[in-house]
Order: C-alpha cells, then sequence, then structure tokens
C-alpha cells in the first residue's frame, strides 16, 4: 500500500525529470538514453508496485509499438536535410524562446534525441513487461 | 506500352546518322562524387546496334504478350518486370562508365529472375530462376571486382578513359585476373558452358520472355562485354584460348543437345547455346572478319531466333503442347504462321538471300582470314560447319517438320492465333530476308560497331551474293549434313541419354540442394549447439586471438602503459573495492549473492566515473545499473537459485584460465590505446566544435546525436531489434508450452 501510494506519487516526477533530462542533454549531463532509463524506470516503478497489466495501462501503447516511432522519428531527422540538399544528418537549430529570457535552442539533434528516448523506452519496457508476464 | 520502346527506337534511328559521322551522345549524373562514381551513359555505334535490337525486338515482344498473355493473372507485375528488364538491357550497352554496367547488369540478372518466376506458384518455375540468378549473379559479382580491378590500373571506372589507353592493361600484373573475371561474368550471362544450365531451365517462363531475354537480347550482354572491353582485354593468347576453347565447346554441346530435343522451347534454347558460343569463338579469333562475323551472326539471330520462340508460343498457344513428336502438318491449319516460322526457320538454316546465309558466309569467311597453322583452321572449320549443320536441322525440324511432316492428327481443331500473335514473328522473319537482300544498310553501323570492338579496322561491305567462293562450298556442305542430320534425327532422339557424370546439371544441383544445405548444417551444429558455455568461450577466445594477435603483431606490448603520475588513495581505494567485488561476483554461490556483487561492481564504477568527470557515464552507469538489477531478478525466476556444479574440475580449471587470459589481453589493450596516440586526437575537435556546429555545451551528448549520430542510429536499430527478438523467443516458448498441455 505504501509503495504503490509512493509509486503514484513518483511518477509525475519520474517522467517530468526523464523529460527534463531528455531536452538539457545539449548543455548539461542527460540525453535520449538517460531520460529514455528515467522514463522506463517510472513506468517499471508501477510495475512494482502492482502489476504488469497496469505498467501497460499506464504506458497506453504497446510497447514494441516505441520501438518504429523512435527508429522513424531518428531517420526522419537524419533525412531530412536531404531535402534541402544538405548531407544526410546535417543538423539545423532553432531558438526558442521561453518567457522569462530563458530558452533553449530546437533543432534536429533534439529529435534525432526524442527518438532515442522513445526506442529506450521501448526496448526496456518490451523486455521487462515480457518477462514480468511469463513469470505471471 | 509497346508505343514507348518503338518511339525510343525511332528516335535512335533519327541518332544514327550523328552518332555514326562519329558523334558521341551522351549523359552524366553525378552519383557518388566522393568516389568518383557516376550515372554515364553514352551511345556509340556499338550501343546503339544493340539498342535497336532491346528496343525494337521490345516493342514486338510487347505487342504479342498482349494476345499470348491474355486472361493470365499477374499482367500488372509481368509488363513491369518487362520494362525494367527493358530499361536495364538499355542501361548495360549505353553506360560509359564501368560501375553503372555493373549496377544495370545485375538489374537485368533481377529482372530476369522476376519473368522466369513469373509463374511462381509453381515449384519448377522457382527452382530455374534461382538457377539463373545463382548463376548470372555469381558473374555479377566477377564484374564487379573486375571492374575495381581496372580501376586500380586506370585511376578510373569512366569506360572512354579506359578505352583511351588499351595497352596499360595487357603489361599490368593484374591482367589475368581481369581477364579472367571479365571472362566468368561474359560466359555466365551468355550461358557458356559449363555455366550454360540455367538457359534451357529458364524455358519455364512465359514464351514472350525466352524470345526477348533468353534469345534476343539478355543473353547477348556477354558478347557485348567481350566486344566492349575487346580492345583492352583482347590480342592475347589467354584471350584467344579461352574464348576459342569455350566457344567451340559451348557451340558444339548445344548443336548436339539441340538435336536430342522434343519441346520446341528446349530447341530454340539449346541453338541459342550453340550461336552464342559461335559468336564467343569468333571472337576469339581476334580478326578483323571475325568480329564483323559475330556482329552479323547476332544481329541475324536474335531476329530469326526471336521470331521462331514467338512462333513455338503460337503453337503452344493453339495447339496446347510444344512437343514436335505430337505436332505436324500446322500449315494447313495455320498458313499464316506456317509461312512466317519459313521465313525465320530459313535465315536459321542459312538458305541463301537471307541474313543467316550472309551470317554463315561470314563466318566461315572469317576463319580463312585467321592467321594460325593449317591444322587449327581445320579444326575450326571442322566444328563449325558441325555446329551449323545441326543448327540446320534443328531450323528443318522447326520451319518444316512442325507444319509440313506427317505428324499425328490434332485431337482438337487449334485455336487460331490473333494477328497480334502473328505479326512479330512475321516482322522479324521478314527482316531477317530483306537484310539478306540489302544487307548494305547495315555497312555504316556494322562498320562502326566493328571500330569500337577493333581500333584499327578497316570498314565493312556486307554482300548479299559473294559468289562461287570457297565458304559457298562449305555451306553446301552443311546444308548436306544438316539434310542428313535430319534424316536420322527420329533416331538422335532415340540414343540414350547423357552420361550423368558429366551432367552439369546433375551437379550444379547436387551441390545447391546436397552439399551447401549439408555445410550449412554442419557449421550450425558446431557452433551453434545450444551451450551458453560455448557460445562464450568461442567469442572470448576469438577475441583473444584477434586482439592479443594484433596486439603482439604491432609490438605495442613494449610501450610503457601505466602512466608516471601518482594516485591519490580514494582512487586506489575504489580499485581495490572494484576487484574484491568483482571477484566476489565470480565465486558467489547463491545468484542473488551474484547480483549484489555485480550491482556493487556497477555502483563502483559510476564512482569511478564520478571522479574522473565524466557525469554522464555515471548518470547512464547508474540508470542502467537499477534497471539491470530489476532484469536479472526477473530473469532469475526462472533458475534455480543456486548455480549449479560445474562438471569437472578441469572444465572449471579451464573457465579460469580463459578468464584470466581475456582479462590480461583486454587490460592490455585498454592500457596500450591510452599510451599510444597513432592520429590526433578527436578529442580536441568535439570540445571545441560542440558549441558552434551541435550548439550544446554536453560534448557527450553531442557526439552521441550529432556528431556521431549515426552510430547512434545503428545502435538503437540493434538494440530495438534485440528486444524483439527476445520478445519472439519468449512467445515460441509459451507456444511450445501451450502446445504440450
Amino acid at each position: 500500500m505504501i509503495l504503490r501510494t509512493v509509486a503514484r506519487l513518483m511518477l509525475p516526477i519520474l517522467l517530468l525529470f526523464s523529460i527534463f533530462l531528455l531536452l538539457r542533454g545539449g548543455d548539461l549531463p542527460g540525453g535520449g538514453f538517460a531520460g529514455g532509463l528515467v522514463a522506463a524506470a517510472a513506468i517499471t516503478l508501477q510495475m512494482v508496485a502492482d502489476d504488469a497489466a497496469a505498467a501497460r495501462r499506464l504506458l497506453g501503447v504497446e510497447p514494441q509499438a516505441l520501438l518504429p516511432m523512435g527508429l522513424g522519428l531518428a531517420l526522419v531527422s537524419a533525412a531530412l536535410p536531404l531535402i534541402w540538399g544538405q548531407p544526410l544528418m546535417t543538423s539545423r537549430f532553432v531558438h526558442l524562446a521561453l518567457p522569462g529570457g530563458a530558452g533553449f535552442e530546437l533543432g534536429l539533434p533534439t529529435l534525432f534525441d526524442l527518438g532515442v528516448y522513445l526506442v529506450v523506452l521501448g526496448v526496456a519496457l518490451l523486455v521487462i513487461l515480457s518477462l514480468a508476464e511469463e513469470e505471471e | 506500352m509497346a508505343a514507348l520502346p518503338l518511339a525510343f527506337a525511332g528516335l535512335l534511328v533519327s541518332w544514327a546518322p550523328a552518332v555514326l559521322a562519329g558523334e558521341r551522345r551522351g549523359m552524366s549524373i553525378a552519383w557518388v562524387p566522393s568516389l568518383d562514381v557516376s550515372l554515364s551513359f553514352s551511345l556509340d555505334a556499338l550501343s546503339l546496334l544493340f539498342s535497336l535490337l532491346v528496343t525494337g525486338i521490345g516493342a514486338l515482344v510487347i505487342l504479342y504478350s498482349i494476345a499470348y498473355m491474355e486472361g493470365e493473372r499477374g499482367l500488372g507485375r509481368y509488363y513491369a518486370s518487362l520494362a525494367l528488364f527493358m530499361l536495364a538491357m538499355l542501361g548495360v550497352v549505353t553506360a560509359a562508365n564501368l560501375l553503372t554496367l555493373f549496377v544495370f547488369w545485375e538489374l537485368t540478372s533481377i529482372s530476369s529472375y522476376l519473368l522466369i518466376s513469373f509463374r511462381h506458384e509453381e515449384k519448377e518455375s522457382q527452382e530455374s530462376a534461382l538457377t539463373a540468378l545463382l548463376i548470372t549473379g555469381a558473374g555479377g559479382l566477377a564484374l564487379l571486382v573486375g571492374a575495381i580491378l581496372l580501376r586500380q590500373v586506370y585511376g578510373t571506372s569512366d569506360l572512354g578513359g579506359i578505352l583511351a589507353q588499351p595497352g596499360l592493361l595487357r603489361g599490368h600484373p593484374y591482367y589475368g585476373w581481369v581477364l579472367g573475371l571479365v571472362l566468368l561474368a561474359a560466359f555466365t550471362k551468355s550461358a557458356q558452358a559449363p555455366f550454360h544450365i540455367w538457359l534451357p531451365r529458364a524455358m519455364v517462363a512465359p514464351t514472350p520472355v525466352s524470345a526477348y531475354l533468353h534469345s534476343a537480347t539478355m543473353v547477348k550482354a556477354g558478347l557485348y562485354l567481350l566486344l566492349r572491353l575487346s580492345p583492352v582485354l583482347g590480342g592475347t593468347a589467354g584471350w584467344q584460348g579461352a574464348l576459342l576453347s569455350i566457344g567451340t565447346l559451348s557451340m558444339l554441346l548445344g548443336a548436339w543437345r539441340a538435336l536430342r530435343q522434343r519441346d520446341l522451347k528446349a530447341i530454340l534454347a539449346y541453338t541459342t547455346i550453340s550461336v552464342l558460343g559461335m559468336a564467343v569463338a569468333l571472337l576469339g579469333l581476334a580478326v578483323e572478319q571475325a568480329v564483323v562475323a559475330a556482329l552479323v551472326l547476332i544481329v541475324a539471330h536474335a531476329l530469326y531466333k526471336g521470331a521462331l520462340f514467338l512462333v513455338a508460343g503460337a503453337i503452344d498457344h493453339a495447339t496446347g503442347t510444344r512437343d514436335v513428336a505430337a505436332l505436324g502438318g500446322l500449315a494447313l491449319r495455320m498458313p499464316v504462321l506456317a509461312a512466317f516460322a519459313a521465313l525465320a526457320a530459313g535465315s536459321m538454316a542459312g538458305v541463301p538471300l537471307t541474313f543467316g546465309f550472309l551470317a554463315k558466309e561470314a563466318v566461315y569467311a572469317s576463319v580463312e582470314a585467321w592467321p594460325a597453322a593449317d591444322l587449327q583452321a581445320g579444326a575450326v572449320i571442322l566444328f563449325l560447319v558441325a555446329a551449323n549443320a545441326c543448327n540446320v536441322a534443328a531450323g528443318i525440324v522447326l520451319g518444316y517438320r512442325v507444319f509440313f511432316g506427317a505428324g499425328r492428327p490434332q485431337a482438337a481443331k487449334p485455336r487460331q492465333p490473333s494477328w497480334l500473335m502473328l505479326l512479330p514473328a512475321g516482322v522479324l522473319g521478314g527482316i531477317s530476308w530483306l537484310l539478306g537482300l540489302v544487307p548494305g544498310m547495315l555497312d555504316g553501323v556494322v562498320a562502326s560497331a566493328l571500330a569500337a570492338a577493333l581500333p584499327e579496322s578497316h570498314g565493312v561491305r556486307l554482300q548479299a551474293w559473294h559468289g562461287l567462293t570457297w565458304p559457298l562450298a562449305l555451306s553446301a556442305a552443311t546444308w548436306t549434313v544438316g539434310g542428313a542430320l535430319y534424316g536420322l534425327w527420329p533416331r538422335l532422339l532415340r540414343l540414350p541419354p547423357w552420361p550423368s557424370a558429366l551432367s552439369v546439371s546433375k551437379a550444379y544441383d547436387g551441390f545447391v540442394h546436397q552439399a551447401l544445405p549439408g555445410l550449412a548444417v554442419r557449421v550450425t551444429r558446431a557452433f551453434q549447439n545450444g551451450s551458453l558455455r560455448n557460445y562464450l568461450l568461442t567469442i572470448l577466445l576469438v577475441a583473444v586471438l584477434v586482439v592479443g594477435g594484433a596486439l603482439s603483431a604491432s609490438g605495442l606490448w613494449a610501450v610503457p602503459v601505466l602512466s608516471q603520475e601518482g594516485y591519490t588513495w580514494p582512487e586506489v581505494a575504489m580499485a581495490v573495492l572494484l576487484l574484491a567485488a568483482a571477484l566476489a561476483a565470480a565465486v558467489a554461490r547463491t545468484r542473488l549473492g551474484a547480483i549484489v556483487a555485480l550491482g556493487a561492481v556497477g555502483s563502483l564504477v559510476t564512482l569511478v566515473y564520478v571522479r574522473f568527470s565524466a557525469p554522464d557515464l555515471a548518470l547512464t552507469q547508474l540508470l542502467i545499473e537499477s534497471l539491470g538489477v530489476i532484469l536479472l531478478l526477473l530473469v532469475f525466476h526462472f533458475l534455480p537459485p543456486e548455480f549449479g556444479e560445474v562438471a569437472s574440475k578441469r572444465r572449471r580449471g579451464a573457465d579460469v584460465a580463459v578468464a584470466a587470459l581475456v582479462g590480461l589481453v583486454m587490460g592490455t589493450l585498454v592500457l596500450v590505446a591510452n599510451g599510444v596516440q597513432l592520429a590526433p586526437s578527436v578529442a580536441e575537435y568535439y570540445v571545441a566544435q560542440s558549441l558552434p556546429l551541435a550548439h550544446g555545451r554536453n560534448v557527450v551528448n553531442a557526439i552521441v546525436a550529432d556528431f556521431r549520430g549515426f552510430d547512434t542510429l545503428g545502435e538503437i536499430t540493434v538494440l530495438a531489434s534485440a528486444a524483439l527478438g527476445l520478445r519472439a523467443l519468449l512467445r515460441l516458448r509459451g507456444k511450445g508450452r501451450g502446445g504440450r498441455r
């Protein structure tokens, strides 16, 4: 009961943290890989507290569906420069200003990193959930 | 659909005067500029001659297909493959770059595969298509290697550049290799012995395909390659010996085997092998007259053989059989088809005033011009007459016996072929006679094509009638022997079959269906034996062997590996703890103990990263460590809590020895790698460029997501496939259990 409550409280924090890691990866430790792992840990925590079915409900999509999404996103971000005649994986950036003077650089590598994030999340959850269900 | 190749043929004809005057039409598209590979095409007379065959016969074959293929399923696929082939074949004969040529060469093999396996539900179609693909595909690979070697020699793969220095290769040590590889490519494509077996098998393809790909055009690609490269490769004893021997062998083998067939298409296929062999042998003679004879023969054969295939298809369509023994007296039922067949078969048998007659005369005349010993020339003449006589006999079978012979009466009244089905054969047969009567029309194009293959040539004058010369005497001998062979034909059919020890076909089947799968089974059993310990041992020992071998070969052992800087006590303590934890993991008796020890190793490694300021690595390591523990716990649910005893002390000892060896080699590798600087470090570049180029201060992330993003893309793909594989394995396991219940 305690674990379940804590897990529920932790979930939004962990997920926010994972996105925070993803976005700050450009300048500070973090990035898609770490972010994906944190997100996977967040969902896995629900699995430990409740069961695999609850974790699946929380995720909303099949974990294996995340793989083509992530790979596709990474591939698109890699191939996009071809459209404007630049070599594969040439990066481009826009500066995204946030209210209050803050802001961050958003570019194709960020999109690429989001692809990594999704693949890592998908792989980790696919393995963990499959094994856990096998156990049940 | 037929309009497009027809329009193209018209365009080619309109270009012809300019091209024959020496003008080159071409274009070039940069493809891989960094490797100097371009998609470039150029049209000279040799290309023009072949392009005209490809587009002209292509248009007729498409028209014919409309009637022949009516009501078949998968027509979209059929016409798409046919169009792909036409494009590929035009690419082959107009390519101005060796690598472009290779790409289109392979495309012809692929489209041929698709067309042979058109009725892909049938086992025979699949097998035949695969045979053709394997043999011509292997030749294609040989062509690729040959092209790369040529590029090494010439510094360019541009054909114009290579042909501009014809003498360079002959003195080069690579000459033998290039010659062998190019000949392999040409011989497989043009169905020369012993690679000829794919062509008779390819006859399962719809008949228009056989007419177009497997007699008129694709099988001539090998001859085109030989013609195209003969200025560079030709004129040596090796070239002459290989072409003469293989060409003569194929010529005789094809001619003889043709007379042993009852299937119309099989007869046509084997005579095709025979004629291709004759053309190869002629190119081996390497005199001007012989190259002219080969060119004339190629055109004549494309016309009459294309027509006869179309006739065979029409007969099959009308009567439902292609068995010569079951056919006869068709002339009364299908007089127009009989007339058209007679036109083409006349050219095949070399009746005077046909183009086939002219080709045969040119062939005989070329031996006269060949500067060789009388004995050799006599042997070649003898072989040529023998092969041509078989062709005459086959021509009589196809043009006379089927239509006028006293065959069994047809059970059912044959369906009348439509005009769409008759006309293409008539057009091809008619051209065979037109060119035979006024061969001067071709003087220009043949002379210019000859100049492309044999730069020091003198021009050509083709004549319908040479007068009473000795080639005419040889022709007369050919007809006599051919007539006699036709008389003996029913008896030839009854001769015992080829001894199976000599059958290339059986050898091929044995190799593909028994030897190769057997080897695969043995290799799989040896390495995939299901024991995790063996897998690990194999991987580790190979790694030790390769890395250790490379290290000792390079002599880098000697580099002073440990830096002289002092170590602080936290570092030493971490190292000691790491060692202790790793050792504990190795000797732990229970799985839980091993997990805990491994967790300690992971956490300590994280500390090491923190200590040496690699926060990214530390973060990732920590996360992986946490998820890893969960994973291990999940997996251990399926395993007993304690490790089983390893079988014997000796095996344990071996494991310890291997582990120690791996540790030693890998440890040395890390230390050596740290101490040696082979090239300027890339680290400074990344650190300096991270912010300006990748717009980020985190160098590690800039490398992963930007500078080396391609690596990352590969890595996540591997990761995703591994996860999917695991999922599939788990499902398989669940299914197997469900089945047992």
